[in-house]
């Protein structure tokens, strides 16, 4: 049986002249939360929006779930990204709708569900990241922290196989920060989802982290648990961890 | 002299590559415009393609035009009016001169439904609309609201462009016919300031001068009108750059691009209807 949930072989990307992919590889197993770290600008958002179908990759082979997604037609693809959850640097909270209607939107066009379902499905996606009063309120109205959850719970809504977390953490405060690290974990054994997470966050990653990558110049620099890469002797990757 | 020549050569060579310069610019401006006329083409066909596709958005498009013809009425009313009082007292005048003062409700009614009132709306339309579409779908680009769509397995395009363009096309007709009344309306106003004419009179007179032919291609142009502000509006807006600034200049060129459409439109509407009418 095959355990691995994401595949990436020989991922390359660029725009234009500025090649932000190399010949890219990336395994994540079931059930597995992998960090990855990099600087600014070094391809991760690229790295997740890639895999999701957001962007199109120059060349590679992509392997989500079982199915290579560069070869789906659209209708495939959105059936496979039912399956996914998206957690956006910026959270990505649709502005015109309340938290009730943000969480209810991914559940649009799926006939099997009631609406009394559909409500218990959103209090309790709310209730997982500790925000159930916040039900009726607009995006605008919340704190960055509030939407960064409320963005994590929209994810949850749909009880994806594997969720991909863009800084999760970034913009926070370090106890918020915390606790939104602690949330990823819990998340993980509730949902036995595999999770990528990308991160700048060294506290972010010691808690959530089962396996670590670090890249650079579009490709992994290396690979292991967060003891073996902070106590790596190489000064670039040592400067990560201060 | 040698350094005379000299500089005289180096201003020739100046000029010769600001010649260039300006040769690539106007090269540059001749690719873009037909790079967005294919691109707004491609929007097009991608645009009928899923309208006609299950399953369809109806509560949206309703949610859409309500919000889109709330939105507009009011200055859609108060324009008619005043426009159709304006050109009331301005016309009087003229036709004094003639004697044709009973003219009047027919001559404007004529002018305000065939050209004035769908015209004026639907710019006024452009304006508030079209701007309000490029502004929401662009700034909604810009925070990645629309790809948080796209990764939640929803197809944006449909949800959001479709509906809107629908939204728009359906709204301006009505609007346009509500133009129309008011104007007539102001236009009772306006003859009332001078003569004492009861509204039944008016409407009577009013109607005698207007034909089939007037009512018809003047709502039926309605449609394109609202359309092409829809279809510009979310092109615009789908297509914006990343950015805050980018949200603005869809916003802009929403409406430039909108209001001249809505021109060009009209140029082959009259076109075709004297042609079918001799
Ligand atoms: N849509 C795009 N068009 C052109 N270039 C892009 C696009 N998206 C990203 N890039 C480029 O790709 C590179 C990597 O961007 P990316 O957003 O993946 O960085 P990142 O590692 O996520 O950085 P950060 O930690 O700041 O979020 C950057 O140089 C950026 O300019
Ligand atoms: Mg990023």
């Amino acid at each position: 049986m095959e355990t691995s949930i994401v595949k990436i072989e020989h991922l390359n990307k660029s725009f234009g002249n500025n090649i932000v992919l190399a010949d890219m590889n990336l395994v994540v197993n079931k059930s597995e939360n992998l960090v990855v770290l990099g600087k600014s600008g070094s391809g991760k958002s690229v790295l997740i929006k890639c895999l999701i179908g957001l962007l199109k990759p120059d060349d590679g082979n992509i392997i989500l779930l079982g199915k290579d997604i560069t070869k789906l037609n659209d209708d495939e693809l959105n059936l496979l990204r039912k399956k996914v959850g998206f957690l956006f640097q910026s959270a990505a909270l649709y502005d015109s709708m309340t938290v009730r209607e943000n969480l209810e939107f991914p559940l649009r066009g799926e006939k099997a569900i009631c609406k009394e379902e559909i409500d218990a499905l959103v209090i309790e996606a709310l209730r997982n990241v500790g925000l159930e009063n916040a039900i009726n309120k607009m995006p605008s109205e919340l704190s960055g922290g509030m939407r960064k959850r409320v963005g994590l719970a929209r994810t949850l809504i749909l009880k994806p196989e594997i969720i991909l977390y863009d800084e999760p953490t970034t913009g926070l405060d370090p106890i918020t920060a915390k606790e939104i690290s602690h949330l990823i974990l819990d998340i993980q054994k509730k949902y036995n989802a595999a999770a990528i997470i990308i991160t700048h966050d060294v506290e972010c990653a010691r808690i959530t982290a089962n396996r670590m990558i670090i890249i650079k110049e579009g490709k992994t620099l290396i690979e292991g648990t967060f003891k073996e890469l902070s106590e790596d002797t190489d000064e670039w990757i040592h400067s990560f961890f201060q | 002299m040698l350094e005379y020549y000299n500089t005289k050569q180096m201003e020739k060579s100046a000029i010769l590559e600001q010649n260039d310069a300006t040769e690539n610019g106007f090269i540059k401006t001749l690719t873009d415009f037909f790079e967005g006329v294919s691109l707004l083409t491609k929007f097009t066909i991608r645009f009928f393609r899923q309208a006609f596709k299950p399953p369809f958005e109806f509560k949206e498009i309703i949610k859409q035009s309500y919000i889109i013809g709330y939105q507009s009425f009011p200055l859609v009313a108060i324009t008619g009016f005043i426009m159709g009082l304006v050109i009331t007292i301005q016309s009087r005048p003229t036709l004094v001169q003639f004697g044709a003062e009973s003219w009047l409700p027919g001559m404007v009614a004529v002018s305000m439904i065939r050209e004035i009132a769908p015209v004026i709306t639907a710019l006024i339309f452009a304006g508030k609309v079209g701007s309000g579409i490029g502004a929401e779908l662009a700034s909604m680009k810009v925070t990645e609201q629309i790809d948080a769509m796209e990764v939640s397995g929803i197809n944006p395009f449909k949800y959001l462009v479709v509906t809107r363009i629908l939204a728009a096309t359906i709204t301006l007709p009505m609007l346009s016919i509500i133009a129309d009344a008011i104007s007539l309306y102001g236009s009772y106003i306006g003859v009332n300031l001078k003569n004492d004419v009861s509204l039944r009179l008016f409407f009577l007179q009013a109607f005698q001068s207007l034909s089939f032919s007037d009512l018809f291609p003047s709502l039926f142009k309605t449609f394109f009108f609202g359309f092409s502000v829809g279809l510009i509006g979310c092109y615009k807006g789908y297509n914006c750059k990343k950015g805050t600034e980018g949200v603005g200049i869809a916003a802009n060129s929403s409406v430039v691009f909108g209001s001249l459409a809505i021109f060009i439109i009209d140029m082959i509407a009259v076109q075709i209807t004297s042609l079918l009418n001799c």
